[in-house]
């Protein structure tokens, strides 16, 4: 059972980097455009302007 | 006409040598549209960003400073086949975007934490019936403590602020059970974690707090939605204004720049973008959307105008003003006022299910402590079950019974052209059974329209229509509009005031008032049959005719009308318009109860009267006019076209030529409030079998968590069955 120690904080961690992704993404305003972020997903090819966000 | 208005009003500088400008579009409706936009508008150099968003319908677009006029973007937009205008968000768009983002981010961190405890729950449940060492169970319950208590005090602050000031007001809300019922399930948790005993509901309370979370955004972005949308009609209308920049030099600027003290210049034909005094010029000016009447109106210096006139005849100078001295506004307001602070004494059906909820649950936890001590239960062991009934009572349910059913059905109305303003909208206009309508622009469309096109040669009406292209005055544009001719006459002089005129194969040609015509004779037959119409006479050579030129119902006005008679629905036209013209509507639509030339003052009064015998009304009207008694009726729509003061205080916003949406609006409210109902019982059917099992002492978090979202899921299934499509 020492295993414990070292999985629970590692358990931990994971939940709190997918809590991490998830406020980024948040912040980014990927939430912003649930419609057009399903489409783009499988757009043939990327527009050119994709380097820089609206927000 | 679109080049030349000046965008400075909505670039904005990003700090780092861009300009950044939203632009709303029109027509966007695909992956396609987006693709296209984004690939060409990106493609010309210095753009630093072009970015579709397809929800909103809107284009964000960034560029080097000064690279180029922004006026391209719209041209180009033109090309491709959409229509773009600026926009700007206004106050109650951001509040409830940051609302909305705000409810999503204790969302994600609430449903973090409840999936992160249930890899720690699940071991302790299987762990309870097998081989788990207390204190491996006691590390596991700490384990959950560090996880919940922080995400529990961060994602139910909603809850906890909301109870507390419902509370502080000396009332209850939903939240003040679910305020009590978080506190307590997490603090007997602590307790029973520090007392090593088998029992902790720390998995139960972050759960709670996830799926009320998911009802409350639910909720709100329901509104953001709305807000978005109604944020793009604003834009579509593209409102501008020409403002005088010095004295003598003039600039189309959009309407939202305008400020007070501004002086504007109104030409015929112009739709006035503001509100202000008349400072100079006399004009003939159709009010029909402030005061419903449709006769127009003189306006001379001094005179208050309002946005939403139509300028008829004559150029006016307007300073623009933000408190107007007009008398009409400022009564306007004053009732305005009044009627809100009655309509925010609504319940919504949620507090008044919480209402009696509270106390129930309350109570019976008392009794169940009560209970269990006198059946001579130890003190701990009582409160504990007694804490298990509130965690198992807490509203779950209940706190998403409504939003989802109100989330379903909003997206449903949206379809038929509804745009809800407020979250219990659905619910007072399920509740009516009587509609009183305005006449004008509401039951009539808000453009004139030639009534007795038949009666007259159809190359007659072309001739008519080619001449009408070189006037300005809006009876005229009607006359153009409806003969559907692009190619104007050569050689026409206007008359201002009286109508355009000049020659056609070697004979004088005439448009315009029926004595500038010499049609007088004919323009008094039409009138005496249809009072209302404004009469437009053409003459070429000897011939001459006579335009009644009118607003026109809208074309389902009668069907509507049926059908809400079908559905029992009592319905009444009160109208601010003349006798005569009322009258006759109401004979059209086979409408039985009018009123006509009511103030609104008078509007006020007779909803007040229909309320005190009992009646729960749904109001319909567009103009200022309407402003006080949209807010005083129970439930209330306007069209998209209404002004703005409207179209704020309406519970809801139809679009389109067709009235149906009314009808729709109260279909679909029916029936979600049906579903409302539904589900608020199947959260007491979930009570009346889970309260017993709480009450003997049998549930274990397990149970709990189970009932809690077994429950939930339910009401969420029933909600959606608000999409279903009813037949309209």
């Amino acid at each position: 059972m020492e295993v414990l120690v070292f999985l629970v904080p590692l358990a931990l961690a994971l939940g709190f980097v997918g809590l991490l992704g998830f406020l980024w993404s948040l912040k980014s305003g990927q939430y912003d455009d649930l419609d057009g972020a399903a489409w783009r997903a499988i757009a043939d090819d990327q527009p050119v302007s994709d380097h820089g966000r609206s927000k | 006409m679109q080049a030349d208005i000046d965008f400075s009003h909505y670039l904005k500088d990003t700090g780092s040598g861009l300009v950044h400008l939203d632009l709303a579009v029109e027509g966007i409706s695909c992956a396609g549209c987006m693709a296209k936009i984004e690939r060409n508008l990106a493609s010309i150099p210095d753009v630093a960003s072009a970015r579709v968003n397809l929800t909103d319908s809107r284009l964000a677009l960034e560029w080097k400073a000064g690279a180029f006029d922004p006026a391209m973007f719209v041209s180009r937009l033109a090309d491709l086949g959409y229509k773009a205008y600026p926009f700007e968000r206004d106050n109650a768009e951001t509040l409830e975007a940051q609302r909305a983002q705000g409810l999503l981010r204790r969302l994600g961190v609430a449903a973090f934490a409840a999936m992160n405890v249930m890899m720690l729950s699940v071991p302790v449940w299987s762990g309870n019936v097998s081989d788990m060492l207390p204190e491996q169970r006691d590390f596991f319950h700490w384990l959950s403590a560090l996880i919940v208590l922080p995400a529990a005090a961060y994602s139910a602050q909603p809850f906890f602020s909301s109870a507390l000031s419902a509370l502080r007001a000396r009332g209850v809300n939903m939240d003040v059970p679910i305020s009590i019922g978080i506190v307590l399930a997490l603090a007997t948790s602590v307790i029973e974690t520090v007392n090593h005993t088998e029992h902790a509901y720390f998995d139960a309370a972050i759960m709670l707090i996830a799926f009320l979370l998911a009802g409350r955004f639910l909720d709100q972005n329901m509104r953001r939605r709305t807000r978005a949308f109604a944020g793009n009609l604003a834009a579509l209308k593209a409102e501008t204004a020409t403002k005088f920049v010095s004295p003598t030099e003039i600039k189309t600027v959009p309407a939202a720049a305008i400020r007070p003290g501004d002086i504007v210049l109104l030409r015929p034909g112009e739709r006035c973008a503001v509100d202000g005094n008349v400072i100079e010029g006399r004009s003939e000016i159709d009010q029909s959307l402030i005061t419903g009447e449709t006769l127009p109106a003189m306006a001379a210096p001094g005179s208050a105008v309002f946005a939403g006139t139509v300028i008829r005849s004559g150029t006016l100078r307007v300073r623009a003003s933000a408190a107007s001295g007009g008398t009409l506004l400022d009564e306007i307001s004053r009732l305005l006022d009044h009627a809100l602070q009655a309509r925010s004494r609504y319940l919504r059906l949620a507090e008044r299910a919480s209402r009696l909820y509270a106390p129930v649950v309350h109570a019976t936890a008392l009794l169940t402590m009560i209970g269990w001590l006198a059946y001579g239960a130890s003190f701990h062991d009582s409160i504990v079950t007694a804490i298990a009934v509130l965690i198992i009572t807490c509203p779950c349910a209940l706190g998403l019974a409504i939003p989802a059913v109100q989330t379903v059905a909003s997206g449903a109305l949206f379809g038929s052209g509804v745009l809800l303003n407020a979250g219990d909208a659905i619910e007072r206009i399920a509740e009516i059974d009587r509609v009183i309508f305005d006449k004008t622009g509401t039951l009539t469309l808000p453009e004139l329209d030639v009534a007795n096109l038949a009666e007259i040669p159809h190359d007659v009406v072309k001739l008519a229509g080619r001449l009408a292209l070189s006037s300005r005055h809006p009876v005229a544009a009607a006359v153009a509009r409806r003969a559907g001719v692009a190619s104007p006459l050569p050689d026409i002089q206007e008359e201002p005031g009286q109508g355009v005129h000049g020659f056609h194969e070697g004979r004088p040609i005439r448009l315009g008032r029926p004595s500038f015509c010499g049609a007088g004779d004919l323009a008094n037959g039409i009138l005496c049959r249809d009072p209302e119409a404004s009469i437009v006479a053409f003459s070429h050579g000897e011939s001459k005719y006579a335009f009644a030129v009118r607003q026109r119902l809208r074309p389902d006005a009668a069907e509507v009308v049926a059908g809400l008679a079908r559905m029992g629905i009592a319905v009444e036209i009160v109208s601010g318009d003349r006798e005569p013209a009322v009258r006759l509507t109401a004979e059209v639509l086979g409408v039985h109860e009018w009123r006509a030339e009511v103030s609104p003052v008078d509007k006020i009064a007779r909803i007040d009267e229909l309320a005190r015998q009992g009646c729960k009304l749904l109001m319909v009207g567009d103009g200022l006019n309407d402003a006080p008694a949209l807010a005083a009726a129970h439930a209330s729509m306007s069209p998209v076209t209404a002004t703005h003061m409207s179209q704020a205080v309406a519970d809801a916003v139809f679009v389109g030529e067709r009235l149906a949406p009314v009808l729709a609006a109260v279909k679909v409210s029916r029936k979600a409030l049906r579903l409302m109902r539904q589900n608020l019982w199947l959260a007491v059917v979930y009570n009346v079998l889970a309260v017993p099992i709480a009450i003997a002492g049998l549930v274990t978090p397990l149970i709990a968590a189970a009932a809690m979202s077994g429950s939930s899921v339910i009401v969420m299934l029933n909600a959606l069955r608000a999409r279903a499509r009813e037949a309209i």
